[in-house]
């Protein structure tokens, strides 16, 4: 059997490991990735990429289903959708590559295979369930992701009861369709096949959608999504969900109420599990807390030598945080000055229809916090680049603190604020307060002004609205 | 005759400020040390300390003034006896030039109301966070008292946080001068963390400097100082009023030792430059409560001992007061440490820059000396002379430390 040593090993090519072994590489460590499937992880070929490909398709659907508006007239508009699946695949396997080369270039050496801890310091590989190489490496770092949780009762099927993976590839494009669960993951498929035509049903257990944004930026997108044809039950909790022959069948209990749906499909959306098992915790003293990794801020488990980083260590489940928490992580190891990650700093995006993006604090949290606030808010329907590209529905809120000026939080809805967040991460980064947010020169015409203008209006100060 | 009470600067870049608050009234006595005024800048509130003792005699620049110019008179005081009478006669305020953003001289006590800049050339700005810096000015805390966590030592919204909960001892932005905030009934055995006080930082921040990046070089001698102890009652025993202690002999050597080897006179002046001195002036170490100043000595070779024993005498009374001008302790040409007094036998002085030179004077003590191949008793003074290697070479050291240990050991050399 092949043994290897290395300064580092990590267990899971996705992007937390993947960045973790590039910045180990780069900071002079001999590093290495295990990986079982596909280089990316779920991120790029399962999740964060494949879907943006997919709901650019939806998209462009949505724009030709409103040529006229634009000065166009078409016949026949039609689409295919095996294709329509292949580009989506298309795109996650050029990067997956990618990610290839990157190791490659950061001689990071790539080991195919399952990983498994044998107590510390000791990384077993498998192939096909065969043992294949044996690694020693001071340092481990865990960053094998997590799987799409399943509730009692409910469990996928592969069929007509998908996870996000059956979503990503379906082989036909469902007339109905149950979402259950309105998160990130939910909102965006629902968005997906709304936009594709589908008859779509998002049910969600709490009192909104979107549960861990804003509740105005919540409340405007049910409102959104409904004016789209969506059908969207809050505080409604799936209790049966079966599987027949040519679709599915749930019962959903909102109150005293009980409602039988019928659909075509049902996409499981109810969170996610870390992928804990069978990695060898059981040799080592990692804790393990519902299904999460237990970790310190700098992302070291209870075994001396073994970290965990990523969606293995609990929310926010973003692909950036796993890859934030892998640089800081090694950066640590090597003992070059870092800082542990603020989680309040981590933006979240929702690449639905109108998208979604925030960071921070929401109202009610920054005053659970007991900050008394000032609230920004702007429109984009006095936008006006929103106006000239159609899409002019949404808004953008700020949250200060009223004493110090601190930028609490943004709360974005509306054409490309996944790409604005940004703006106020880095001003949140810097601690800027609204001094410098308002002496900052915003482009005109862009979108980002409606950012420039929310902060105005969070001191009685904007000028288009 | 009436004091000006001047606009103080409170950093080397001040320009101006604002007058946010007068807490004296006029016709209220006012105790040297004691807080007459609030003067607040974009970045702290401070409390100017009264220097001098007196009567506030009169309010200039009422409070709330914004845009008071540095050094501009804000109001006056009225010695004992003095009426406000006297305010009419008094001479109009001479405007003080701007002061040296780079003093050249060293560690001295911050008068606030002196209008000195502090004396450091931390004129660097100090890395903070928009967000830390507003926090702290609501809190009226210093930012250069607060360790910034964040990248590079940035002051952040946390380490404002940190002091504000406690968990740092709250600097506040009041020079606290020579008497630190007294702890709020700190156990006596448990470690605590004690702001420095200005002065502190500015000894910490000048020494620091000048030992990581003065070349220091050291020189040693052995003096004989039999024949100077004699000298030296002799004259105070031959001279009415005269109280010639062993430091004022040194100076006086020194001072003398320096005019004949001028180029130990210098300073490191920077860009490929130095200032050769054309008078000596004696910086002398005095120990102060809180840290020490140099009160100098000025044209120290033409004057003689009685006159320097009666100068340094008024000025080292004067430096525990904490009273001395900027100009008794900016500025001079070299320095003396002596330690002699704790029964220090030798010492390596850091040197006190731009200086090139220092000497650390030891005690003079009784030890056997080898004279005509015999082991004879003899009272030996060790001196040590640290050089700024940039600006002095060995053999030039070397000379002035001849210079200074024949002075010492045979000193009608004096007088010629």
């Amino acid at each position: 059997m092949a043994r290897h040593s290395f300064d580092i090993a990590v267990l899971g090519g996705g992007p937390g490991g993947y960045v973790a072994a590039i910045r180990a590489a780069q900071l002079g460590m001999k590093a290495c990735v295990v990986e079982r499937e596909h280089l990316g992880g779920i991120c790029l070929n399962w999740g964060c990429i494949p879907t943006k490909a997919l709901l650019r398709t939806s998209e462009i659907n949505h724009l030709l289903g409103n040529l006229d508006g634009f000065g166009f007239s078409a016949e026949t508009v039609a689409f295919d959708l095996d294709k329509i699946v292949r580009r989506s695949r298309d795109v996650a396997g050029r990067l997956s590559a990618g990610v290839g080369h990157l190791l490659r270039k950061n001689k990071v050496a790539v080991i195919e295979g399952h990983g498994r801890l044998q107590g510390p310091g000791k990384v077993s590989v498998g192939r096909d369930g065969v043992p294949a190489e044996e690694i020693d490496a001071p340092h481990i770092v865990l960053a094998t992701g997590a799987r799409a949780r399943t509730l009692p009762g409910i469990e996928p099927d592969g069929k007509h009861i998908w996870t996000y993976r059956e979503a990503m590839v379906p082989p036909s494009m469902p007339s109905s369709l149950l979402v259950i669960g309105s998160g990130a993951i939910g909102i965006e498929f629902a968005s997906f096949y709304r936009d594709m035509g589908a008859d779509v049903t998002v049910v969600e257990v709490l009192d909104r959608i979107l549960p861990v944004e804003d509740e105005e930026i919540s409340s405007i997108a049910r409102k959104t999504f409904e004016k789209q044809g969506m059908e969207i039950l809050t505080g409604a909790a799936v209790t049966t969900l079966e599987s027949l022959g040519d679709g599915i069948r749930a019962s959903v209990e909102s109150g005293q109420e009980t409602r039988e749906i019928e659909a075509e499909k049902a996409i499981l959306a109810v969170g996610i599990a870390g992928n804990v098992e069978d990695i060898g915790l059981e040799e080592t003293a990692v804790e393990v807390e519902r299904g999460h990794v237990v970790v310190n801020s700098w992302n070291e488990t209870a075994e001396t030598g073994v970290h965990a980083i990523g969606d293995l260590v609990g929310p926010p489940w973003l692909a950036h945080k796993a890859s934030h928490e892998g640089v800081i992580c090694v950066e640590r190891i090597a003992g070059i000055e870092t800082h542990p990650l603020d989680v309040s700093n981590i933006p979240g995006c929702t690449y639905c229809r109108p998208q979604i993006a925030s960071t921070g604090l929401t109202e009610a949290a920054a005053k659970e916090a007991g900050h008394e606030v000032r609230i920004g808010r702007f429109p984009f329907l006095a936008n006006g680049k929103a106006i000239a590209l159609g899409d002019d529905e949404g808004m953008v809120k700020t949250v200060f603190d009223a004493t110090t000026g601190a930028l609490l939080g943004a709360h974005m809805i509306g054409a490309e604020v996944t790409e604005l967040i940004q703006g106020f991460a880095i001003a949140r980064t810097l601690e800027t307060t609204e001094a410098e947010l308002m002496n900052t020169v915003f482009p005109h015409p862009t979108l980002s002004e409606t950012m420039h203008e929310s902060v105005l209006d969070a001191y009685g100060r904007a000028l288009h609205f | 005759m009436p004091i000006n009470i001047l606009m103080p600067a409170l950093s080397p870049t001040m320009t101006e400020g604002n007058l946010a608050k007068w807490l004296k009234s006029e016709g209220d006595p006012v105790e040297a040390g004691d807080v007459i005024a609030e003067i607040e800048t974009d970045k702290a509130t401070m409390e100017v300390e009264a220097v001098d003792e007196g009567v506030l005699g009169r309010i200039v620049v009422p409070e709330g003034s914004e845009g008071v110019a540095v050094n501009a008179v804000i109001g006056v005081l009225l010695a004992e006896g003095e009426d406000a009478g006297a305010i009419e006669n008094a001479p109009a305020p001479v405007e003080r030039p701007e002061p040296e953003p780079e003093p050249e001289a060293p560690q001295g006590a911050e008068k606030v109301a002196e209008a000195t800049p502090a004396p450091s050339r931390s004129g660097e700005r100090i890395a903070a966070s928009p967000l830390a810096r507003r926090m702290a000015a609501q809190a009226g805390l210093d930012l250069s008292a607060i360790d910034g966590s964040g990248p590079k030592g940035r002051i952040v919204k946390a380490d404002i946080e940190a002091v504000l909960a406690g968990d740092a001892e709250a600097p506040s932005s009041t020079p606290v001068g020579l008497s630190p905030i007294a702890p709020a009934a700190a156990p006596a055995a448990e470690d605590r963390t004690v702001r420095l006080s200005t002065m502190r930082r500015v000894i910490a921040q000048r020494m620091t400097e000048s030992k990581a990046t003065v070349p220091h070089f050291y020189l040693t001698v052995d003096c004989e100082a039999d024949e100077l102890l004699r000298v030296r009652r002799e004259i105070n025993n031959r001279i009415e009023q005269a109280r010639v202690s062993v430091n004022d002999i040194v100076i006086r050597a020194c001072a003398l030792a320096l005019r004949e080897v001028p180029a130990a006179n210098v300073s490191w002046a920077g860009e490929g430059t130095m200032t050769q001195h054309g008078s000596v002036d004696i910086s002398v170490a005095v120990a102060i409560p809180g840290g020490l100043v140099t009160p100098i000595v000025r044209n120290a070779d033409t004057k003689g001992l009685v006159q320097i024993a009666a100068e340094m005498k008024e000025l080292a009374a004067r430096a525990k007061e904490g009273k001395l001008l900027p100009e008794e302790y900016q500025g001079g040409s070299f320095s003396i440490s002596n330690l002699g007094m704790y029964g220090v036998k030798s010492f390596d002085a850091v040197l006190n820059p731009p200086q090139a030179c220092i000497l650390a004077v030891g005690a003079a003590e009784p030890r056997p000396v080898v004279r005509d191949g015999e082991i004879v008793p003899a009272t030996v003074m060790s001196c040590t002379l640290s050089v700024d290697h940039r600006v002095v070479d060995g053999a030039i050291g070397a000379e002035l430390l001849g210079a200074i240990k024949r002075n010492v050991e045979y000193p009608p050399a004096m007088l010629a």
